[in-house]
């Protein structure tokens, strides 16, 4: 008899168990349809409040395409900045504090209270293969999470780049558990006329930019969802 | 006696990658002949992150040529340059745009899923630039017409920063 009231007592917590996980799992798959849904509408706020701004930098092209679009941004609105590039990029930080120090000269502030700069391990070499990159990915989304901790930005900025995806990835997640609610913006390439970069169709695929901007009309027809924005070079 | 030759350069730049095929492509006898008798008289090439090393040479006869890894800004060389054979690259491609110089933009088709030819060849059908690939380099050096290529009117940021601005309810400017 007592084995049969421990069958029962076991029955009842492993079924008590199974429900509180489905019923964790239906939460987050409820957050993260509702959180996709408005990420999609513009923010309802009215104020002018500066919002504080991650712009995620990667080698060559994609730092000076960054760079164009940063200046046409109101750099009041956008401040604090955090930028972010590759621990192997030596340049794009470089240009970012060029940028920055021109404009804390014309405005008579310091670099150090409206801009800071750090570095983030690459979660893919140009040329490495596709197989190692998911070790080293993992590396960096856990460097990155230390980093987006931090930095809790309202707004990210990138362009195509692969360090952006464990960011954004990151972001995205924040948003999921109410740490922080980030307007990802992802403006793809100039480069990229007939197809988008992995990043942009990861970002595309799994609803999580608020916005993703293409350059060339073509995009826009394959991917609907994507806003034309015209050459930004 | 013969007057001093005014000094036309070749900048040959790869950005910050690695493209041993371009700077092999352009160390060629025939190509750097083919570049003399259209009347330049300096190659430079900026070779990057390379480990090809080009043959530097001197002298009334041959193109001078020369090479560097990089330098902080390229922009100096492209001005003082005649033409421009560059990796496809947007940075390098639109740097040499606004500077208002002929390009010819060779694709590195060593590169994974090579999407930069994509821009390349938009450029190209657009009569902006000329676009090789390493192999055909010499074929358009002699082919090409540098006075029927249209020059590039600049993109506009405008419209993007507008969207993000009205997206985060900010104030129309």
């Amino acid at each position: 008899m007592e084995k049969g009231n421990g069958c029962c007592f076991s029955s009842v917590s492993s079924s008590a168990i199974l429900s509180s996980v489905a019923f964790v799992v239906i939460l987050i798959f409820v957050r993260v349809l509702y959180v996709i849904y408005c990420s999609g509408r513009p923010l309802n706020k009215r104020s002018s409040k500066p919002v504080s701004t991650l712009i995620i930098l990667g080698s060559g092209g994609h730092t000076a395409e960054m760079l164009n679009l940063l200046a046409m941004l109101q750099k009041d609105r956008f401040y604090p900045r955090f930028y972010i590039a590759a621990a192997t990029d030596n340049m794009s930080l470089q240009k970012a504090l060029l940028l920055e120090n021109s404009l804390a000269s014309e405005t008579g502030t310091v670099v150090a209270e409206t801009a800071q700069f750090m570095k983030v391990y690459r979660s893919r070499e140009v040329g490495q293969s596709y197989i190692t990159s998911v070790w080293t990915t993992l590396i960096a989304t856990v460097h990155a999470l230390w980093l987006m901790i931090k930095i809790r930005p309202e707004v990210i900025l990138c362009n195509g780049p692969g360090t952006c995806i464990p960011l954004c990835v990151i972001a995205f997640i924040f948003k999921v558990l109410g740490i922080r609610w980030s307007s990802i913006f992802y403006v793809e390439s100039i480069a990229r006329v007939r197809r988008l970069s992995l990043s942009g169709l990861l970002l595309y695929k799994l609803w999580m930019a608020d916005q993703l901007f293409v350059q060339w009309p073509q995009l826009k027809q394959q991917y609907p969802r994507a806003t034309y924005v015209g050459r930004l070079m | 006696m013969g007057g001093e030759k005014t000094k036309r350069v070749i900048f040959v730049t790869v950005g910050t990658t690695c493209f041993d095929a371009l700077v092999k492509a352009v160390d060629s006898e025939t190509l750097q002949k083919e570049l003399l008798a259209k009347g330049y008289t300096h190659l430079l090439i900026q070779m990057g992150r390379g480990s090809y090393l080009p043959t530097k040479s001197e002298g009334d006869c041959n193109l001078v040529v020369d090479y560097f890894t990089f330098s902080s800004s390229i922009a100096d060389h492209i001005k003082s340059a005649s033409l421009i054979i560059s990796h496809a690259g947007s940075g390098s491609i639109f740097e040499t745009l606004k500077l208002g110089k002929p390009l010819i933009v060779v694709v590195n088709e060593d590169l994974m899923d090579n999407h930069q030819s994509e821009l390349g060849e938009k450029l190209a059908n657009r009569k902006h630039l000329y676009c090789a690939s390493p192999q055909t380099l010499h074929q358009t050096i002699v082919d090409m017409d540098l006075n029927a290529l249209v020059p590039y009117s600049p993109g506009d940021a405008t419209p993007v920063a507008k969207h993000i601005n009205r997206f985060l309810g900010f104030p129309d400017d």
